[in-house]
């Protein structure tokens, strides 16, 4: 049956693209751990397109870390003497409508969008993964309880999701990763739930808990290492999601507010001046692509990386 | 048949009271009490214990959230605090917009999405392949309101070929309400045409590789027969179902798409309660939202099982 375990791929930007993959049923499948890690990187590094994500993730990174030494204007300082003026020399990616350094204001703004992106999905993660790991491997009625609500939270649309939680939560960059973070915590329940259910069955558990080993410790020794692969891989890919989230939030006036700089809140303003700034248009919405491109060449790269069946 | 979709229907059920119980509670999460807002400046005691005994607030909280359901289960969704409308009306009116932008952006996804899965599937490893995953996966990672934003000024301010905003309904003026609604569907389908592309080539790729095909090869039919006719009519089963589960994510996706185009659909409903603090319209438009998405999973289920001669069989 077209069981809801595609949902959280739908949930995800990406869809596998595996030539072997049936989207529809391959959801559970075990990625086996054990693969040397040498041969994780070597073939991680004999993709191109993987590596050229990872350089596209880290010069954001490094750019986002340099921000406060790197010899840019003040990202909120006004000069109404240099209002909305095309690239130059002294500003080179122009200045926006209340005469800001467009330059300074994308630097400070990959701050926001990767902070964004990585603390939303660090919160699904740590939401998401016990819980999954107690509905996957105790089963029952706590499985029950769990998944009926990861179900119901999946019924909403992730940004739906996501807006309504920023409304009632109030705008700010701090509630609309609660938000993203909270919105985003189905779908890694759901995964590790399906990984945990299938290693449950692999022989050297069942080993584990005849030889009477402590539940916590078959936890954190068999199950947890088994899953963390394609949670790491569904991550990177989430991250792409909630960055977009986080400047489709701060585009709706959701997300960073004013004066702090995002990308999302500076196409905001920009849409008022597309004929008279372009420029200001143009460059958060670049940045907003290549990182999330970067993200999503990534989380491919990896997942081919750490599937034992792809050669 | 029937059983098939009565029992998909009960599992529906608890899932559909959950999220009840979710969307009333969205409203106890709201810092601040509504009551004093709405008691105005004075907050005349009286006044408030009216509106406290007026909207059921001294009740216990599962009293209250059993009044609501009572109400939703009657079509009463509250009424807008900023327009005074039924929730219900609100949504009426906002809906058909959305459809008809949802519905052109799936078609602009399928007509895109489709043959280009098939023809990057059928010429594995080439640059062909290679091109359509490229712009496949750059139309994954472009934000959609950027897309938008783009177009508007190439468009409609540089080439001045279509309007870059408003919305005319079908039913007024069906050629100016399809140019209107054009670049805005094609923006919104962009994402979906990019996931149906990817989907299309590795199911493609899956059935190319079956006995059934090869056995078509040998018989010698055309190479264009035994893709179209015997390859793709097995492979479009799961695209079909996929599409109607991405139908909940293009509405999200409309919330953006029809900010940038001002577009009066439901995304912008929802967008201007937020706003407005319109709090019974959000809770109006999630509900409705999932409970959809409930049903286009449920459609999603049947469509696999009318599609999937194996399952028609049991």
């Amino acid at each position: 049956m077209a069981d809801t375990s595609d949902r959280a791929n739908s949930l995800s930007i990406d869809a596998p693209a595996d030539a072997t993959i049936d989207p529809f049923f391959d959801q559970d499948d075990p990625v086996l751990s054990t693969a040397p890690e040498s041969r994780v990187w070597k073939k991680f590094r004999s993709h191109g397109s993987a590596v050229f994500g990872g350089i596209l993730v880290a010069f954001f990174v490094v750019i986002a870390l340099l921000a406060p030494i790197l010899p840019i204007a003040d990202p909120i300082a006004t000069d109404w003497g240099a209002v909305r003026q095309a690239p130059s020399w002294a500003h080179p990616l122009g200045t926006d409508e209340i005469g800001r350094d467009v330059l300074s204001r994308m630097v400070w703004g990959a701050q926001a969008s990767l902070l964004a992106g990585v603390v939303s999905v660090a919160i699904a993660v740590t939401l998401g993964v016990p819980l999954g790991i107690i509905a996957g491997y105790f089963g029952g009625w706590t499985d029950a309880v769990i998944s009926r609500c990861t179900e119901a939270l999946l019924a909403a649309p992730f940004l739906i999701l996501a807006i309504a939680l920023a409304a009632f939560l109030g705008p700010s960059l701090t509630n609309a990763m609660i938000a993203i973070g909270i919105s985003a915590t189905p779908i890694f329940i759901r995964l590790t739930r399906g990984q945990v259910l299938s290693v449950k069955a692999e022989d050297y558990v069942e080993g584990a808990q005849a030889i009477g080993l402590s539940t916590p410790r078959i936890l954190t020794r068999y199950i947890f290492p088994n899953v963390f692969p394609p949670v790491l891989v569904q991550a990177t890919l989430t991250i792409a999601t909630a960055i977009i989230a986080e400047a489709s939030l701060s585009f709706l006036g959701l997300g960073q507010q004013p004066p702090a700089p995002s990308w999302g809140s500076m196409l905001n303003t920009a849409k008022n001046f597309l004929t008279q700034a372009p420029w200001m248009a143009l460059w958060p919405g670049i940045a907003i692509f290549l990182v999330v491109l970067g993200f999503n060449l990534l989380g491919d790269g990896l997942r081919d990386a750490l599937d034992p069946r792809e050669t | 048949m029937l059983t098939f979709i009565l029992r998909r229907l009960l599992i529906a059920i608890p899932t559909i009271i959950l999220i009840t119980i979710f969307v009333f509670a969205l409203q106890h999460l709201l810092p601040g009490d509504p009551i004093l807002t709405m008691a105005g400046e004075e907050r005349d005691p009286d006044v408030i214990a009216f509106l406290r005994e007026k909207y059921r607030l001294n009740d216990p909280i599962p009293i209250q959230y059993l009044a609501w359901i009572g109400n939703v289960l009657q079509g009463d969704l509250g009424i807008s605090w900023r327009t005074n409308q039924p929730v219900l009306e609100l949504i009426g009116e906002k809906l058909p917009v959305t459809l008809q932008l949802a519905l052109m952006a799936i078609l602009f996804a399928i007509v895109i999405g489709v043959p280009t899965g098939v023809l990057s599937a059928v010429k594995k490893g080439t640059p062909i392949d290679y091109a359509a995953n490229v712009v496949a996966l750059s139309g994954l990672s472009i934000p959609n309101f950027w897309l938008g934003i783009m177009l508007i000024l190439l468009v409609s301010v540089q080439w001045q070929l279509l309007p870059a905003s408003g919305y005319v309904p079908l039913s007024e003026d069906p050629v100016r309400s399809l140019t209107t609604m054009i670049m805005p569907a094609f923006v919104l389908g962009t994402a979906l045409a990019a996931t149906l592309m990817r989907h299309t080539r590795s199911a493609m790729l899956g059935v190319l590789k079956s006995d059934y095909v090869r056995t078509a090869r040998a018989k010698g039919l055309l190479e264009r027969s035994v893709i179209l006719k015997h390859a793709l009519r097995n492979a479009l089963t799961p695209i079909v179902t996929l599409t109607a589960l991405l139908f909940g994510e293009l509405i999200a996706g409309a919330v953006l798409t029809e900010q940038i185009f001002t577009i009066p659909g439901f995304g912008k409903l929802i967008v201007d309660a937020v706003f407005n603090r319109d709090y019974a319209v959000v809770q109006g438009v999630v509900l409705v939202t999932a409970v959809g998405f409930i049903l286009m999973n449920l459609l999603a289920d049947v469509l696999y099982f009318l599609l999937n001669p194996r399952l028609r069989q049991q």
